[in-house]
């Protein structure tokens, strides 16, 4: 069943700074947190508490409008401002300040579920809703729609441990400290899915991951634990898919119409933490790492916290930083305000000196070599594509499919000519989308 | 926290440690053991012409630039690996004046006019080879024989103790003469490259090794070549030219060691800008040139096929691409056939419909 997905590349892993290093707490609780209403796809939570107010941790203050997941307060303390704040999105977002009390008094409705055997699918799809659970590997895709959506149409739940991104341990710890979180907010996905078995895929740089799960996992066939090939994006949904079942989720659709349901391993440890002890998702794990960062760590932080404090609970910078990323080094989105806070999805906080920049060219010549055809995992001819955006010929970029690029940056990583192709897929795409919107 | 000066971008922020300069660099050096070789077969009149037609390049992909105000482009090497192509699949007599005409047109007319680096159609140094053919047919076909005693002058050639190629056309065309290949050339001499020849063409063995090198690195992809050699097998195996009472399976190693094969299927047919950029197109690029050279052996005026086997099928790289795109991902044969009838009844409904 094991089969490799097209493509990809293997970057320099960069993991073993952190590896190794047990997940934290904070050292010191940040005086403040800034908690933005827009941490999933969909639309932004509208804010529940006013400036003035006293939250306490786990208490909701965005209540969804439309598609989303609630929000919840990450400390206890005052709310002293709610409004516009820089985001990592790189555009300011509507924000719920809190000044932090150092308390942590605990919202009262946050307390362990007794009976959770005895819940149903309905009753766990609601707790998760409630809890505000969001896809905690990137995308931010509101876990209970994710599951209501495929429930009887999907017939494979895959765990995503793949963490098949450089620097980043999150995952890597968490399922090695916390895995009977994992395993058990799986089959608390499981009974909501009303299905009976469950895959969790974990790239073979991780083997102690690997065997710890199929420790916890024992005799009971219901979760197999799969060791994958250390491969960029191993753990972008379709190629995971592709891996594990060799489905291939076509052009357009989502996973559920090849009948698979795939969820981060942070996802389900937080699933865990939300139907059986009935905390909502208002902290996680996060790596701040790179080599500008004085000592790397896996940070166990709530929900809100600055990039600044995060950085130096990691020590500070080490010399002089020369890109600071939220995310991966790979699909993360470059900072230029350490005021920006940490979201459901981040888990990592990338510091790179000068040194580890990516390589670019001041004259990038093609000289067709095609290396990125054979990297891209989408089958696409990113050559081609860039051939025709140069020239702005949407409609030649969109026959050679760019709609399918997933900017996974396999193409940009490898081209030897330094050629700046994912931003110039993105601006194709802008520009597609914009003038399909005229039509 | 202090203010620092952070740069923003795109992602990914990361790139991979091979560039266009380590690339050419890794061309560079797997042709060395044929350089190698070049020199002990034809002396050390080789390594002048390489080392000349090479600044030659150099010199002329500069003041092109220069010219057009184009930005520098030496630091590539891209025109350094033409030059030595060139010289590799000319003889070693050929006049300096000559080569240095063959890296003008390599360079200038087939390269940059095209737009430079990335956007020639044909293989540089195989167009110079072609127009150095047809404008001075005597001296490219002028072969000395191999080893020490008949080294050529570094400065003039005219003494040369010329001989034949193991594909010369006396051999090759008639089965008496093909017995006579065999006595003079043997299969060792052959592999190893004691035999006469283009400069770097001579030695299966020393190409070989470079070849290695490039897939090892992943420099180049081993489907080209391995489609080309692999067709130019199989053909000369089906259809043997072997004179009576010879192994067929020998004959076929000596037509695929002779002549520029080697040359051609790793370093030539490779060339990133002139071959295919799928995977299927390259095997049909492999299979195209496979089968052009052994027509051209066979049917064709020349002895050696490679030069314009590659030519030919450098000017099919654009249709090849664009009919063998990578199957889209998540699109399986039977919702291409779905799509491709639909595609029908909604054509035949609009033919019934205009002619109601």
């Amino acid at each position: 069943m094991k089969q490799k997905f097209y493509g990809g590349v293997h970057p320099a892993e960069h993991k073993e700074a952190t590896e190794q290093k047990p997940i934290q707490q904070l050292a010191k609780a940040p005086a403040q947190v800034v908690i933005p209403m827009s941490m999933h796809i969909g639309a932004p939570c509208k804010p529940v508490v006013q400036k003035g107010d006293t939250v306490t941790v786990g208490q909701l203050i965005g209540a969804t409008a439309g598609l989303g997941a609630p929000i919840h307060a990450s400390v206890s303390g005052k709310v002293v401002a709610v409004e516009p704040r820089p985001g990592t999105g790189g555009v300011p977002t509507l924000s719920v300040v809190i000044e932090n009390d150092f308390q942590n008094t605990l919202c009262p409705d946050c307390k362990p579920r007794e009976n959770v055997d005895a819940l149903t699918s309905q009753e766990i799809i609601d707790i998760i809703r409630d809890a505000g659970c969001t896809g905690m590997g990137g995308a931010g895709f509101p876990t209970h729609v994710k599951i209501s959506s495929a429930v009887g149409k999907a017939d494979t739940i895959i765990v995503n441990g793949a963490e098949c991104e450089p620097y980043i341990t999150a995952d890597h710890r968490l399922m090695l400290e916390h895995g009977e979180k994992i395993i058990g907010g799986v089959r608390f996905i499981m009974k909501a899915l009303q299905l009976d078995h469950a895959y969790i895929g974990i790239e073979d740089n991780k083997m102690n991951a690997v065997e710890n799960l199929k420790k916890l996992v024992g005799d009971s066939k219901d979760i197999t634990v799969q060791a994958l090939h250390t491969r960029y994006p191993q753990g972008a949904e379709k190629q995971l898919i592709q891996a594990i079942t060799g489905r291939e989720v076509p052009p357009g659709k989502l996973p559920a119409d090849v009948g698979c349901c795939v969820f981060n391993a942070a996802t389900t440890a937080a699933v865990y933490d939300a139907v059986a002890l009935g905390l909502p998702v208002y902290q996680r794990v996060t790596t701040v790492t790179g080599s500008a960062v004085k000592n790397p760590v896996n940070l166990l932080a709530p929900v809100g916290t600055s990039f600044a404090h995060l950085i130096e609970e990691a020590g500070g910078f080490n010399g002089t930083p020369a890109r600071v990323i939220g995310g991966g080094p790979m699909m993360g989105f470059a900072q230029y305000d350490m005021n920006v806070t940490m979201g459901k999805a981040s888990n990592c906080v990338l510091c790179l000196s000068k040194e580890d920049l990516p390589a670019t060219s001041e004259n990038p010549t093609c000289i067709r070599c095609a290396r990125c055809v054979n990297a891209c995992p989408m089958h696409l001819t990113p050559l081609f594509m860039n051939m025709f955006a140069k020239d702005r010929r949407w409609a030649e970029v969109e026959e050679y499919r760019i709609m399918d690029c997933m900017e996974c940056g396999c193409c940009q990583y490898i081209c030897p000519a330094r050629i700046p192709l994912v931003q110039q897929f993105r601006t194709a795409k802008f520009a597609i989308r914009q003038q399909a919107a005229k039509k | 926290m202090e203010q620092y000066k952070l740069s923003v971008a795109s992602s990914p922020h990361a790139s991979s440690p091979v560039g266009t300069k380590n690339l050419m660099r890794d061309v560079l050096i797997a042709l060395i053991p044929a350089m190698v070789m070049g020199v002990w077969v034809f002396g050390p009149r080789a390594l002048t012409m390489t080392l000349v037609s090479v600044v030659f390049c150099e010199i002329f992909e500069w003041g092109y630039c220069k010219l057009m105000h184009k930005p520098n482009p030496i630091g590539d090497l891209s025109a350094a690996i033409t030059g030595v192509l060139l010289v590799f699949v000319c003889p070693v007599t050929l006049p300096y004046w000559t080569i240095i005409i063959g890296d003008f047109f390599a360079i200038v007319i087939v390269k940059q006019l095209f737009g430079g680096l990335g956007t020639n159609f044909l293989n540089p140094a195989l167009a110079g080879r072609a127009f150095l053919m047809l404008s001075y047919p005597v001296p490219m076909t002028t072969w000395v024989l191999p080893g020490k005693e008949n080294w050529v002058g570094m400065l003039s050639a005219a003494d040369a103790v010329t001989g034949s190629t193991p594909l010369s056309v006396d051999f090759m065309k008639s089965a008496e003469n093909a017995s006579a290949a065999v006595e003079q050339f043997s299969m060792s001499d052959m592999f190893i490259g004691n035999i006469g020849g283009c400069v770097g063409e001579v030695s299966a063995i020393a190409l070989l090794i470079g070849g290695i090198y490039l897939i090892a690195k992943g420099v180049i992809r081993i489907r080209i070549p391995a489609a080309y050699i692999l067709t130019v097998a199989v053909l000369t195996l089906v259809f043997s030219r072997a004179p009576e009472g010879y192994n067929i399976f020998l004959w076929m190693l000596r037509e695929l060691f002779a002549g520029g094969l080697f040359l051609g299927a790793f370093f030539m047919a490779t060339d990133y800008v002139t071959s295919p950029n799928t995977p299927k197109g390259e095997i049909i690029f492999g299979i195209g040139a496979g089968l052009l050279v052994v027509f051209i052996r066979y049917f064709g005026g020349y002895p050696e096929g490679v030069c314009y086997s590659i030519l030919v099928m450098n000017i099919c790289v654009w249709l090849i691409d664009k009919y063998t795109l990578p199957k889209r991902f998540g699109v399986t044969a039977e919702m291409r056939k779905a799509e491709k009838e639909k595609a029908k009844a909604a054509k035949k409904a609009a033919k019934e419909g205009s002619e109601a």
